[in-house]
């Protein structure tokens, strides 16, 4: 059977398993719709959070980017994870006790203030819209490649499944979806990445295979071979760094407080029963996104390899291009690969220098792997179907949360206070079907600016969500205009390098023009730093939270009482 | 009250946040120290096939993160029973 058909059948088979999922679980009650009924086992809400968290970012373009960038890309091995430690030790605990839906939700009964609680939700609908925009995307460009339709009509099919369980479903529905997905997800990355293993050193584990020799009888390492071909062909020794240790420092470290103020992420630990179980289930949600997040990086090494190696054949001076592998000719169709003879001897050659003939984008390395690697037709099928199954979950977390800002944050708590139940969950409805809609047409019509926004995405979440939570946990007496002014310095300062850098003067985004040398993408850890400072300076001159709120600070601060999440 | 008298309250957050310091300690060195402000120390040490301080910055350090959120589950279990504040 042909690729087309056996990605087809293997789609369509995950396609209908999500559906009937969400036809099993949908939602009866708005408790259902943005928590799950708060009665989800920790070990399936630690596998859809993992689901939810693995973005069409962490499945298709990660290891990709690790591939091009070497050592440099463990800014987002680690970036990404260690937010995670953040998280289960510094937030999930205490905000589960405290019990509510939302992240504006803490925020606005914590610093008892309803400016508090707009800023925190527009910002969430922000950090939510930058991401789901870019899943969108992830889908279009599989079922491009794979199914050979128009990227809009993937879309548009990745719109149509994800508005069934999502609008039909809520939290329920995406929870036990999303356990589906981490299975099919988690599957389909560690299939072809332990063939590659094997085939290149021998190993079954990818996580071992990378530290090993190459069974090709050369003896040396995988990663010696690799820094040997980078520096030959005018790269950067693949093991050693090209930005600044400051630089990769501030990245790694905007990353992870980025990460832990993320609001889908943290609505996961709403869903669990006890506060017990929310720890329980940041350790497990972290595991199942290991599994992932150690192999990316092996894969990133044998994919770089077999790719120079086949490009520039075995014996380094250029494969001819007539006689290109198909996964060229294939890929050469999206756009994403092309060829430029520049010598004119019909080869390719690909070096990091003037004699470079190809341009190649980072995205097709974990698609394309199984190709590379010539792994059976049902392998790269496979592959199709996890790329989806990671966009759509991430999707359906994301349509939550804005979906729940809308009808909770902003109908119920802020402008229609009697809303019924009933009409709250209508609301919540009709809220994730035009988010959907939104998000499909800048899918299908992405504006340039997508990548540039992603990093807006983990600054203003770790200049604004991060301080504040951590703040409204850890100092009992923080009070309102210490909390909103952090923020909003936070915020501006943040928003204001990133607009100047990515958007009014891109020109000007070189490392000597940078604040201290730190890029656009690490700046969200200067502004994390200046909302404490500005929050605690404003604290000192004004009166403390007054004693309710910091009676509320001390009752969250232990587990013993914590009862299911409630509206009120 | 959940609490039985004030000091324990006090007590009670007091060992919750000596146990983050240590963790969080762990959570920096094994990152950020040994993965970037150290990396090229460390690099001249070789760990099977690879150079250590890049075997932390893309391996090593993502296994102790997994491992220090189940080593705060347990222990802050035990620091729950304790002084009687864990759920039923």
């Amino acid at each position: 059977m042909s690729v087309q058909v056996l990605t087809f059948i293997i789609v369509g088979a995950s396609f209908l398993l999500y559906m009937g999922i969400a036809v099993w679980a949908r939602a009866g009650t708005t408790n259902d719709f943005y928590i799950a009924g708060g009665g989800v086992h920790p070990i399936l809400n630690g596998m859809a959070t993992a689901a939810d968290w693995m973005s069409a970012a962490s499945f298709i373009s990660m290891a990709g980017l690790v591939s091009f960038m070497g050592y440099d890309g463990a800014v987002y091995l680690m970036g990404w994870t260690g937010g995670y430690v953040l998280l289960a030790l510094l937030l999930a605990p205490y905000l589960r006790k405290f019990g509510k839906f939302t992240v504006p939700d803490f925020i606005g009964d914590r610093y008892y203030s309803q400016t508090a609680r707009t800023v925190a939700v527009i910002c969430a609908i922000f950090v939510c819209f930058t991401y789901v925009i870019g899943q969108m995307r992830g889908v279009g460009v599989v079922f491009s490649r794979f199914l050979e339709i128009e990227l809009w009509l993937g879309v548009v099919i990745g719109m149509g499944v994800v508005f069934f369980y999502t609008v039909l479903g809520g939290m329920k529905g995406i929870t036990y979806t999303q356990v589906a997905q981490f299975c099919v997800m988690i599957f389909a990355y560690i299939v072809p990445a332990v063939f590659i293993s094997i085939m290149l050193t021998g190993h079954v584990l990818p996580q071992t295979g990378f530290g090993a020799t190459l069974s090709d009888g050369s003896g040396m390492f995988l990663l010696e071979k690799l820094d040997m071909l980078s520096t030959d062909l005018g790269f950067n020794e693949y093991t050693s760094n090209t930005k600044s240790y400051l630089d990769i420092f501030c990245i790694t470290f905007a990353l992870m407080v980025g990460t832990a103020g993320l609001p889908h992420v943290i609505v996961r630990f709403f869903t669990v029963p006890k506060v017990s179980d929310a720890r329980k289930s940041a350790g497990w949600a972290l595991a199942f996104i290991a599994i992932l997040y150690t192999t990316a990086p092996a894969l990133a090494s044998f994919a770089r390899v077999n790719m120079i190696e086949t490009i520039n054949g075995p014996d380094g001076t250029g494969m001819s291009y007539a006689e290109a592998p198909s996964w060229i000719k294939n890929w050469e169709k999206t756009n994403l690969i092309s060829h430029d003879d520049k010598n004119g001897d019909g080869k390719m050659f690909y070096s990091g220098d003037e004699r470079n003939e190809m341009t190649i984008d980072r995205d097709i390395m974990v698609l394309a792997n199984p190709e590379i690697a010539n792994l059976p037709a049902w392998v790269i099928a496979l592959v199709a179907a996890g790329g989806v199954a990671a966009a759509l979950s991430t999707s359906a977390g994301l349509l939550l949360v804005i979906s729940t800002s809308v009808s909770h944050d902003l109908l119920k708590r802020n402008l229609m206070p009697n809303i019924s139940d009933k009409k709250e969950l209508l609301s919540a409805r009709i809220a994730a079907g035009v988010a959907i809609l939104i998000a499909g047409y800048f899918g299908i019509n992405p504006p340039d600016f997508v990548a540039a926004i992603v990093a807006f995405a983990f600054g203003l979440a770790a200049s604004s969500f991060f301080p504040v939570i951590i703040m409204g946990i850890f100092s009992k007496r923080m009070n309102d205009k210490g909390a909103i002014s952090g923020m909003i310095t936070g915020i501006v300062f943040t928003a204001a390098y990133i607009i100047y850098f990515k958007f009014v003067s891109p020109e000007m985004n070189q490392p000597d023009n940078w604040l201290f040398g730190i890029s656009p993408e690490g700046i969200g850890t200067i502004g994390m730093i200046i909302n404490f400072a500005v929050a605690f300076v404003v604290f000192k001159f004004t009166d403390d939270a007054p004693q309710e709120i910091q009676d509320l600070v001390e009752s969250i601060r232990f587990p013993k009482g914590a009862g299911e999440a409630q509206a009120h | 009250m959940a609490f039985k008298n004030e000091g324990d309250q006090k007590a009670y957050w007091n060992e919750n946040l000596s146990l983050l310091f240590k963790l969080l300690i762990v959570w920096f060195v094994v990152s950020f120290g040994a993965g970037i402000i150290f990396v090229e120390v460390l690099n001249q040490i070789q760990f099977f096939g690879f150079k250590l301080g890049f075997w932390f910055a893309q391996q090593g350090s993502i296994y102790v993160f997994v491992a220090l959120i189940f080593i705060y589950m347990k222990k802050m279990n035990a620091i729950d029973k304790k002084y009687g504040v864990e759920e039923e």
